[in-house]
C-alpha cells in the first residue's frame, strides 16, 4: 500500500468521524497527498430519495474526490478523499444545509446500523429502525467524542436470521425474537405441501430439488425435533422451539413469529485482535423493547460504566467479559446466572467462590486445625 | 439553504465555534420511504422471489411491493450514485435503498413498472462492457462480497479488497445470477486480519495476511510510538523492550514467535511489515451468521497462503471455484457451507475441495485444544494413508 500510516484529524467539538489518510508519494500523487475519509451516518436501513443522495453528490463533488463507498461496513457512508482544509466547509454544510451528521471513528460509540425490518420484512420481531435511530440520537456525545476504552457497537437484528449480522458485528447484539407460539395457517401448510406455493419462497428455484416434502425439508431439519404432522395439519411443541427461523423461513406464508415480541441481548462480538475473535454471548434472553427503550438504555449504561472503569486501553467489552468472567457481568447487570448462557456448564472444577458463600469464612487458625490433625 | 460555493463555504476558520451544529444525528428514516413502505410498515404477512433479483412483498392491505436488487460496487464515484438517482426517479418516484451487503435495491408497486425496471437495468453497461447493475443476490445463491478498504484508501493491508473482489464476482458471476446453490453463498473480503466486516462468520472468506516479521525503524520509534502500547498490542508477547547502540529506546521482536497479524504496527508507524513477495491471501470456510437450523460459526482456515497476483489473484478464483462446486455437488438442501463441512468432516471437506491440508491450518494459539480430534471418529481419506505409511504403519 502507498498511505502513510495513520493520520488525525477532524472537525472542531468531535473526536472522531474523519479518517486521516496521507500519501506516501505526494510529489507524485499531489492530488491525493491527502485523501480523508469522512464518515457520514446513514439513515436507518439506508433507504433514501434522490434529492437527498444528489445533494450528498453535490457536496461531495465539490469538496471531495467524487468517490464514495455505498457503505460502509459498520453502515456510514463513505466520503471517501478530500483535503484537511474542506472538513469543515463540508461539516458545515451538512450539518446547515442537509440536517446530516457525521458517523463515529475511534474509542467510542461507532454508528449503529439495522437490518430493514418491518419496513419489508415480515419477520422482524422489534421495530429495527426505530430503536436504531433512537439509541444513536441518545448517544450523540458517545459517538462524537470518544470517552471510552476502545470502540464499541450497536447492531439490531429484527429476528435470529442475522440480516445485519450483529452476533458477529457489535459489542451490543440486539436481536428479535418471541415468547409465544408460532403462527400457523394449516390452509397454507397444505399448499405447500400440495407444491402451489414454492418452498422458502422460491430460493432454490434455479435447482431441480424434486417437490418439496415437508417431512424431510422441515420436520426432520428441525434443530429440537419439535415438530410434527398430525391429522394432515402441522404441530409443533413451542415449548421445545428455540425459534432458529427454519420452518418459517421454508414457508413464510404458513408460519409466521409469534406475537409476543421482544429482543434477546448478546454482549462481545469483536474481531481476533487481540485474544481471537468472538461471537456475541446470549445474556439477556428476552426484552420488551418498545419506545422510548429505558429497559434497554438501563443496561446500555450499566455496560458501559463497568467496562469504562474496567477496560484496559483497547480492550473490546467481549475481552473484559473474558477477563473477569460471565459471573461478574452479571453482578454488573445485576441479573442472575441461567443455563441458558452457556453452551454447556463447565467441565474443569476450578471453581471459585465467594468468601461469604462459604460457612466460617476464609480465616482459619493453623493451631486450630493442629489440634485436630497432627504434623 | 443551497450548497455554497466558496473555498471554505459558509466555514468561518477565524470563529470555528460560531454557527456550529452538531450532535444533530442521522436524518429520519421515514422520510425516505417509498409511500408504499410508509403505508405497510409493520404489515408485511409474507414474501416472494419471483426469480434471481426479484422479490415481491405481500401486506395484509392488499398491498405488494417489488424488489429489484442488484449487484454494487460499494466502492462508487458520484456519477454512478447520480445514476442510481435517475433510475429510481425514472420507476420509483426517487427512492430507493441499500443492503446490508452493498446491493442496490429499487422498489415499486407493480408489474408493468417491474418489467420496464429490469429490462433498463440489465441494458446499461459501463463503456468496458461490466454490467452497471447487473440484477441477482437473493435465494440460494451467491450475493455481494462485504469487503473492505485494500490499497484504496488503508495503511494495514496485505493485499488489494477491490480488485480481488471483481476478480472473483467475475468468476462467480453465474451464481449471482441464478439460485442453483444448497443454500445462499455469503463470500466476504478484509485486506488485514483485522477483518473489519464479515470475514470470521461467512461460508468463504478471503483475508490478506503477511509472512514477514516488521522490519523495525529503530531511529524514529521512540519519537513516534509508545513503547509500552506496541508491547501490549502483540497477541503472542514476541515484542521486548531494547535500546539501539546509539542509545536510543525501540524494541526487539522474537521473530519466530510472530505470527505477522501486523497489530503493532496498527499502533506503531515505525514497524512495517508490508513485503511484495511475503502478503498474500488465506481463505477461511464455514462460517455463518444466522441462528438458521446450527447456531452461528466461525469461519475456519483451509488455505493457509496464496499469492496476491494483481489483478486478476486468479489462484484465489480458483480456489473459490473449487470450493464452491464441491459444496455445490455434494451438500444438501439448506445445508450451508459449514454445515455441510461439519455433517462430512473436514477431512471429507479436504478431499472433496480437493485442497492440500498443512501444518498451517492446525490451531496452535491459546485455545486450541478444543479443535484437536480428541476421538477415533474419522474417515480414511489419502492424507491418512499417507500418515500411516510414513509412521511404518502400512506398507506402500
Amino acid at each position: 500500500t502507498h498511505w502513510k500510516h495513520g493520520g488525525i484529524v477532524g472537525v472542531f467539538g468531535y473526536g472522531g468521524g474523519v479518517i486521516g489518510r496521507y500519501s506516501d508519494m505526494p510529489e507524485k500523487y499531489p492530488s491525493i497527498a491527502h485523501f480523508h475519509t469522512m464518515r457520514v451516518n446513514q439513515p436507518a436501513s439506508k433507504f433514501y430519495n434522490t434529492d437527498y443522495l444528489r445533494s450528498l453528490c453535490d457536496l461531495w463533488e465539490y469538496r471531495g474526490s467524487g468517490l464514495m463507498n455505498m457503505h460502509g461496513s459498520t453502515g456510514d457512508i463513505i466520503f471517501l478523499g478530500t483535503f484537511t482544509e474542506q472538513l469543515e466547509p463540508i461539516f458545515y454544510e451538512l450539518t446547515h444545509i442537509l440536517q446530516q451528521d457525521l458517523g463515529g471513528s475511534g474509542s467510542n460509540l461507532r454508528t449503529p446500523s439495522c437490518c430493514i425490518g418491518k419496513a419489508r420484512c415480515e419477520w422482524s420481531c422489534i421495530d429495527t429502525q426505530d430503536m436504531c435511530y433512537e439509541l444513536t440520537h441518545h448517544y450523540q456525545d458517545e459517538l462524537h467524542r470518544p470517552a471510552f476504552p476502545y470502540k464499541f457497537k450497536f447492531k439490531f437484528d429484527g429476528c435470529p436470521n442475522g440480516c445485519v449480522a450483529s452476533i458477529a458485528r457489535s459489542d451490543m447484539s440486539f436481536i428479535g425474537t418471541w415468547r409465544d407460539n408460532i403462527r400457523i395457517d394449516q390452509e397454507a401448510v397444505k399448499a405447500y405441501i400440495g407444491g402451489e406455493i414454492p418452498p422458502n419462497a422460491g430460493a432454490h428455484k434455479g435447482r431441480d430439488w424434486g417437490k418439496f416434502d415437508i417431512q424431510k425439508e422441515v420436520i426432520d431439519l428441525c434443530p429440537t425435533q419439535c415438530m410434527w404432522m398430525e391429522d394432515g395439519k402441522l404441530k409443533i411443541d413451542d415449548k421445545e422451539c428455540t425459534r432458529c427461523m427454519h420452518c418459517i423461513n421454508v414457508m413464510p406464508k404458513a408460519l409466521r413469529p409469534g406475537l409476543d415480541t421482544g429482543v434477546s441481548l448478546l454482549f462481545g462480538a469483536k474481531a481476533p485482535i487481540l485474544e481471537g475473535a468472538q461471537m456475541s454471548v446470549l445474556t439477556i434472553p428476552f426484552m420488551k423493547a418498545e419506545p422510548p427503550y429505558d429497559n434497554i438504555k438501563e443496561i446500555v449504561e450499566k455496560v458501559w460504566d463497568w467496562w469504562m472503569e474496567e477496560g484496559k486501553n483497547r480492550e473490546r467489552l467481549g475481552e473484559l467479559i473474558q477477563r473477569y468472567g460471565i459471573p461478574k457481568f452479571l453482578e454488573v447487570l445485576e441479573i442472575p446466572p441461567m443455563p441458558q448462557m452457556v453452551k454447556e456448564p463447565r467441565s474443569n472444577p476450578y471453581i471459585f467462590w465467594k468468601e461469604e458463600d462459604v460457612p466460617g469464612g476464609w480465616q482459619r487458625d493453623i493451631n486450630d486445625y493442629r489440634s485436630r490433625h497432627k504434623r | 439553504m443551497a450548497l455554497s460555493t466558496e473555498r471554505l463555504g459558509l466555514y468561518n476558520p477565524e470563529k470555528p465555534m460560531e454557527n456550529r451544529i452538531t450532535d444533530l444525528g442521522p436524518r429520519h428514516f421515514w422520510q425516505y420511504f417509498p409511500p408504499i413502505i410508509r403505508n405497510n410498515y409493520g404489515k408485511w404477512t409474507h414474501h416472494e422471489i419471483l426469480e434471481p433479483g426479484i422479490l415481491v412483498h405481500f401486506s395484509e392491505t392488499g398491498d405488494k411491493v417489488f424488489t429489484v436488487r442488484c449487484g454494487g460496487c460499494r466502492f462508487m464515484t458520484v456519477e454512478h450514485v447520480r445514476e442510481i438517482c435517475d433510475i429510481a426517479d425514472k420507476y420509483c418516484e426517487g427512492h430507493m435503498r441499500f443492503t446490508t451487503r452493498n446491493n442496490i435495491e429499487f422498489l415499486v408497486d407493480s408489474s408493468d413498472k417491474l418489467e420496464a425496471l429490469k429490462k433498463d437495468l440489465m441494458s446499461r453497461k459501463h463503456v468496458s462492457g461490466s454490467y452497471k447493475f447487473p440484477i441477482g443476490g437473493t435465494g440460494a445463491g451467491l450475493t455481494n462480497i462485504v469487503h473492505t478498504q485494500g490499497y484504496i484508501h488503508c495503511h494495514t493491508p496485505a493485499t488489494d479488497a477491490s480488485s480481488m473482489v471483481k476478480a472473483v464476482m467475475d468468476d462467480l458471476f453465474d451464481y449471482f445470477q441464478g439460485m442453483t446453490l444448497p443454500a445462499q453463498v455469503r463470500v466476504s473480503m478484509a485486506c488485514c486480519l483485522n477483518m473489519c466486516g464479515a470475514v470470521h462468520c461467512s461460508d468463504i472468506a478471503l483475508l490478506g495476511y503477511h509472512r514477514k516479521p516488521p522490519i523495525v525503524d529503530a531511529e524514529v520509534l521512540e519519537s513516534v510510538c509508545e513503547i509500552p502500547l506496541v508491547i501490549a498490542a502483540c497477541p503472542t508477547g514476541a515484542i521486548s523492550p531494547a535500546k539501539t547502540e546509539s542509545g536510543k529506546k525501540a524494541v526487539k521482536i522474537k521473530e519466530e514467535r510472530c505470527m505477522f497479524c501486523g497489530n503493532c504496527y496498527t499502533m506503531c508507524m515505525a514497524l512495517p511489515l508490508s513485503d511484495k513477495e511475503g502478503d498474500g491471501v488465506t481463505i477461511l470456510a464455514g462460517g455463518k451468521i444466522s441462528n438458521r437450523i446450527s447456531p452461528p460459526k466461525f469461519s475456519k482456515v483451509v488455505v493457509p497462503f496464496l499469492p496476491n497476483n494483481f489483478p486478476r489473484y486468479p489462484e484465489v478464483c480458483e480456489t473459490v471455484k473449487q470450493i464452491i462446486e464441491a459444496y455445490a455437488s455434494d451438500a444438501k438442501k439448506y445445508e450451508r457451507v459449514g454445515d455441510w463441512a461439519e455433517r462430512i468432516g473436514w477431512e471429507k471437506f479436504f478431499e472433496k475441495t480437493n485442497i492440500p491440508f498443512t501444518e498451517h491450518l492446525i490451531d496452535d494459539y491459546r485455545l486450541q485444544y478444543d479443535t484437536y480430534r480428541t476421538s477415533t471418529q474419522f474417515k480414511y481419506t489419502e492424507a491418512a494413508w499417507e500418515v500411516s505409511r510414513a509412521a511404518g504403519g502400512i506398507e506402500d
